[in-house]
């Protein structure tokens, strides 16, 4: 029997799959927006939710999906507040996340391993039911990711130029705070919660070194994302361990052979083409002698009541049979 | 919608007064744009200029007085597709590249639906604005590699884009070189034959010089001129008879 016979395999594919792709849907928007470490103070606040979810006896998939938005939600109102005291707030939430949720798991009385599994993922442990809440989350994750993407680019690229094209920016800031939320639940059982960061963000990274635009390395990260996630999933049926570490493991190398290549490409290119001349010399105007009229007494405008004829980028006055044109301080004869 | 009142101005300004960290930066500052008008909005670094320009645009809250755009408070304003705005800015890029063509496109958002595509019509807006900026050959450029001065002409092909009746620059031109900023003054010329407004902050208004029908002088928050453009500026010696301070509009 092949591992894709295996039922626990293909479902932690078919999570994988989803994973690959919605994390680096919603890193790129992170990354562009600077806020690379988001992804990894959710993670760290779901924590608590897992914990919640195992303590109580609910499924820790929905726990943790609803702490990690309150938590995102937290993040944001403190970002967007923009105080100094906010960075500190933010500590607070991260650790207490962390501290909380093994603390409870403890109260739980589940060991160490079964918080492992979450921290680090696990190939055997996503079952049918999860797996249908991750189906959904992620197809929504990727649907908002795709169809809101002029306007989430929008904010994440100039937040006031957004505001003042009407865009609803608190709205799609919290958006995108609550789609990280949801994709770190996602991404929980198959790169963890302590690692699922790294899948936002390390792909996004890798597209950079041979993209120019958002769009194509959106569209790289995620391809990268997938490959990734599944081929980590992969290695880590047949080295038994845990699915995380071999993902982050495969998403680094990949940049790090992404850099060396992108280097080497641009070094070539930057040889083989060299910057084109700036100024193309057709077109610019030859500078005129320049001749200053001597002790002018008259401020011309448009309203001076002289006749104002265009003369290539400038305007000139007919002015006693001369043409003025301004030139800093002073007139010129033209 | 319905056809605006023309008689409302484009922008109307009354008592107003911003604070910003403890400090009010604008003290009761009245001023009235209407329709067709150039003002140039000039002053001294610090002097309020683009606290001013960004309170008139809705980004900075006032703490007395009122802000009106097209008749409109600028809380309740929602036409945001008859503005274009050009922040005061020193960078384009963001965290991942974009292209010229996608920042520039952005300036589409206030038409644009949510969940609709690009349609072939703002293409074609987009290579426009690009043309009148002078980079429509470098519309598939990333804009991190741009030179300051062009990442700046970008930024002024995003507000042109959407063809606005208001145009809300602050600095467009800083950095841009002088043909460039030619060719912005006949995208600008032509704009304001048709009627649009604008209002412009520049330290160095260089081919705009011409357009403008009306300056504003900033001083600590407070608007000290109010008047024909020459007067106020630099063209100040080409008037022999007197101190600028004579001239109408300087106000005590
Ligand atoms: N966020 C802020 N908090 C407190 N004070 C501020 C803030 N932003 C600006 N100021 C102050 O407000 C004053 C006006 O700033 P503003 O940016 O409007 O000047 P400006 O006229 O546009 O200058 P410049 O020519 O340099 O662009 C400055 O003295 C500045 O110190
Ligand atoms: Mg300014
Ligand atoms: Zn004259
Ligand atoms: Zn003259
Ligand atoms: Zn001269
Ligand atoms: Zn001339």
């Amino acid at each position: 029997m092949t591992m894709f016979e295996l039922e626990f395999m293909q479902r932690a594919l078919i999570a994988g799959l989803l994973t690959g792709l919605s994390a680096p849907a919603i890193g790129t928007y992170l990354v562009q927006r600077r806020l690379s470490l988001m992804g990894d103070g959710i993670g760290h606040i779901a924590i608590t939710g897992v914990a919640l979810g195992l303590l109580t006896g609910t499924a820790p998939v929905l726990t943790a999906v609803l702490v990690a938005i309150a938590g995102a939600t937290a993040i944001e109102l403190v970002r967007a507040r923009g105080k100094a005291s906010g960075d500190v707030a933010l500590a607070l939430l991260f650790y207490g996340g962390i501290a909380g949720g093994v603390l409870l798991i403890g109260l739980a009385g589940q060991g160490a391993a079964t918080l492992n599994t979450y921290l680090f993922g696990s190939l055997t442990t996503v079952s049918p039911s999860d797996l249908y809440v991750v189906v959904g989350l992620a197809v929504a994750v990727l649907v908002v990711a795709i169809g809101l993407g002029p306007q989430l680019f929008a904010v994440c690229q100039d937040e006031e130029f957004a505001r003042v094209t009407g865009l609803r920016v608190q709205l799609l800031n919290l958006l995108i705070a609550v789609m990280a939320a949801v994709t770190v639940t996602v991404a929980m059982r198959t790169v963890g919660l302590l690692l699922v960061s790294a899948l936002m963000v390390v792909p996004v990274a890798t597209a950079q070194q041979f993209t120019r635009s958002f769009r194509s390395t959106f569209l790289t990260a995620c391809a990268l994302g997938v490959t990734a996630c599944l081929a980590g999933i992969i290695t880590s049926y047949n080295a038994n361990v845990a699915p995380g570490a071999t993902i982050v493991v495969l998403a680094l190398a990949g940049f790090v052979v992404a850099a060396i290549a992108g280097t080497l490409v641009r070094r070539r290119r930057g040889v083989l083409a060299p910057l084109p001349d700036e100024e193309p010399e057709i077109g610019v105007p030859v500078p005129a002698p320049h001749v200053v009229s001597s002790a002018h007494q008259h401020a011309h405008d448009p309203k001076c009541g002289h006749p104002a004829v265009e003369h290539g980028d400038h305007v000139d006055y007919v002015h006693d049979g001369h043409l003025h044109a301004a030139h800093g301080d002073h007139w010129d004869e033209h | 919608m319905t056809p605006p009142n023309t008689a409302e101005p484009a922008v109307q300004v009354a008592d107003l007064s911003v604070d910003l960290g403890g400090r009010l930066v604008l003290r009761g500052v009245d001023l009235q744009i209407r329709r067709g008008e150039v003002v140039a909005v000039l002053g001294t670094n610090g002097s309020g200029k683009s606290t001013l320009i960004r309170t008139i645009v809705g980004l900075l809250p006032a703490a007395r007085g009122e802000v009106n755009l097209f008749g409109t408070p600028v809380r309740r304003f929602r036409q945001w597709n008859r503005i274009g705005y050009v922040p005061q800015r020193i960078t384009a890029a963001g965290g991942v590249p974009a292209t010229v063509a996608e920042v520039v496109s952005s300036g589409l958002l206030s038409k644009r639906r949510l969940f609709r595509p690009l349609k072939t019509a703002e293409r074609a807006a987009v290579d426009e604005a690009l043309e009148i900026v002078d980079m429509a050959g470098q519309r598939k450029d990333g804009v991190a590699e741009l030179s300051g001065g062009q990442q700046q002409r970008v930024l002024i092909a995003r507000a042109l884009v959407s063809d606005p009746e208001l145009l809300i620059l602050d600095e467009p031109t800083a950095g841009v070189d002088l043909a460039s900023q030619g060719i912005f003054a006949g995208a600008i010329r032509e704009r304001v034959a048709r009627g649009t407004t604008v209002v412009m902050v520049s330290h160095d208004l260089g081919p705009m010089d011409a357009l403008i029908d009306r300056s504003i002088v900033l001083r600590r928050g407070r608007i000290v001129y109010d008047g024909a453009p020459h007067a106020s500026q630099t063209h100040a010696h080409v008037h022999p008879h007197g101190s600028i301070q004579d001239e109408p509009g300087w106000l005590s």
